[in-house]
């Protein structure tokens, strides 16, 4: 069955990227098969995981959740938009290394994300306000606590 | 769009809800109406006697939003119990009533303290009092051709206005097992000049209790009135049991958290 395909212009890290899509496409589909962006997981697919957030216009969202043509004319972070220009690792994902916030590393884009966004806006978050940030995002590795080491260790080094 | 499809087309707003109900093959929209893009239903206004809050507006604005948060405190409380970050970034206000979820947050505090629907369609607009928008499980009286336009939240003007929002689930973020809602004002002698409470989770729809909440006015809220409020609530709600809790145990907690929540808006009342 052929499908109808819709024009998108979309920024993403930083890039415009221009694709053909059918309407159906979700966002995470159209950034890992066609723009080959496979840092952003596919976890379960109707927004319970977080493994699949990247950030929309700054803020996060989950990208199972999302159609491509829903994302034309916006701003879309990926993690791989989350290291420095010249590719080294950022603050929060060299403190993701250092504390053991990743064991099997399918949660750890979503928490990336999720972490950053809360960095973004709130520079020196609470124990509570991070547990609260990443709560959208499931790991069964960690246990979570090193997840939270990893992002106080990021907001401390990142103030100074 | 809507006029010619009728029940085969979906609008879809932050798509928080039914994304993954079509994810999991719940619903089979023929076609879906995307209104993300319509800035005219995206607003949050307040006026003397009421804020208004276009349908389109993410959850995370409203509660980003002092003024509201001021005025129509019950939204501010009631959103940090809905879903994650990541789901308010995207979800929106009137994709959360529409949707109508009986254990869902904002149709009940919509309910509790009688919010007004305005509904749109080629023919025109009228308007529905939460009472009538909310006609059971996920069912609205939106008709095929309508769409919701905005959302009436009242304002109380009392001075000693306080309220609360709390709940039960199996993890935070998780739908409600059953949640209460509470509205309260008292006069500077510490009377209650005005009283509303619901349950959301603990029958079809999203339920208040005026008759109850009207003999708690004149009191000074004293626990025991509180108590007596709260047991008759829990006496006529009428919730399902499932895996995670059963009928008994959703009234149990129909009764203690509607007294919670009672009790909280009084202290908070106090407060101000």
């Amino acid at each position: 069955m052929s499908e109808t395909l819709h024009k998108v212009g979309v920024e993403v890290n930083g890039k415009p990227r221009e694709g053909h899509v059918p309407a159906r496409l979700s966002l995470v589909d159209w950034l890992r098969d066609e723009l080959r962006l496979t840092g952003t997981h596919v976890g379960c697919e109707h927004g319970v995981c977080g493994a699949c957030s990247v950030m929309l216009d700054g803020e996060p969202v989950r990208s199972c959740l999302m159609y491509t043509v829903q994302a034309n004319g916006h701003r879309i972070t990926t993690v791989e938009g989350l290291a420095q220009p010249d590719g080294s690792m950022s603050a929060l994902q060299d403190a993701f290394c250092e504390t053991h916030g990743l064991q099997c590393g399918y949660c750890t884009p979503g928490m990336l994300i999720a972490a950053q966004g809360l960095l973004d806006s709130n520079p020196d978050p609470t124990e509570e306000q991070i547990r609260d940030a990443i709560g959208g995002n499931l790991c069964r590795c960690t246990g979570y606590q090193q997840i939270v080491e990893a992002v106080r260790l990021a907001a401390e080094r990142m103030k100074k | 769009m809507l006029a010619t499809h009728g029940d085969s087309a979906k609008l879809i707003a932050g798509g928080q809800s039914l994304v993954p109900m079509m994810a999991m093959r719940l619903v089979r929209p023929a076609f879906l109406v995307d209104i993300n893009e319509i800035d005219a239903l995206k607003f949050v206004e307040i006026e003397k006697d009421a804020a208004r809050t276009g349908a389109c507006t993410r959850q995370r604005t409203v509660e980003r939003d002092d003024g509201l948060a001021a005025r129509v405190p019950l939204l501010r409380r009631a959103l940090a119990w809905v879903g994650h970050v990541q789901t308010r970034n995207r979800g929106t206000v009137g994709g959360s009533l529409a949707h109508a979820d009986p254990s869902a947050e904002l149709p009940l505090v919509a309910r509790v303290i009688e919010a007004r629907m305005q509904l749109r369609s080629a023919k025109g607009t009228r308007t529905l009092a939460a009472e009538k928008f909310f006609s059971g499980p996920m069912m609205t009286s939106t008709r095929p051709d309508e769409c919701l336009e905005e959302i009436h939240w009242p304002v109380w003007s009392w001075k000693h206005t306080g309220s609360a929002f709390t709940e039960i689930s199996v993890r935070h973020g998780d739908f409600a097992m059953v949640a209460a809602a509470a509205q309260v004002a008292l006069d500077g002698n510490g009377r209650c000049t005005r009283a509303a409470f619901g349950l959301g989770g603990a029958g079809g729809t999203p339920l208040a209790f005026p008759k109850i909440a009207a003999r708690l006015v004149g009191t000074r809220l004293e626990d025991e009135a509180i108590e007596n409020a709260a047991d008759g609530a829990a006496k006529e709600s009428d919730p399902g049991g499932d895996l995670h809790a059963s009928k008994e145990y959703r009234r149990h907690l129909a009764r203690v958290l509607a007294a919670r929540a009672l009790r909280e808006a009084r202290d908070d009342a106090k407060r101000q």
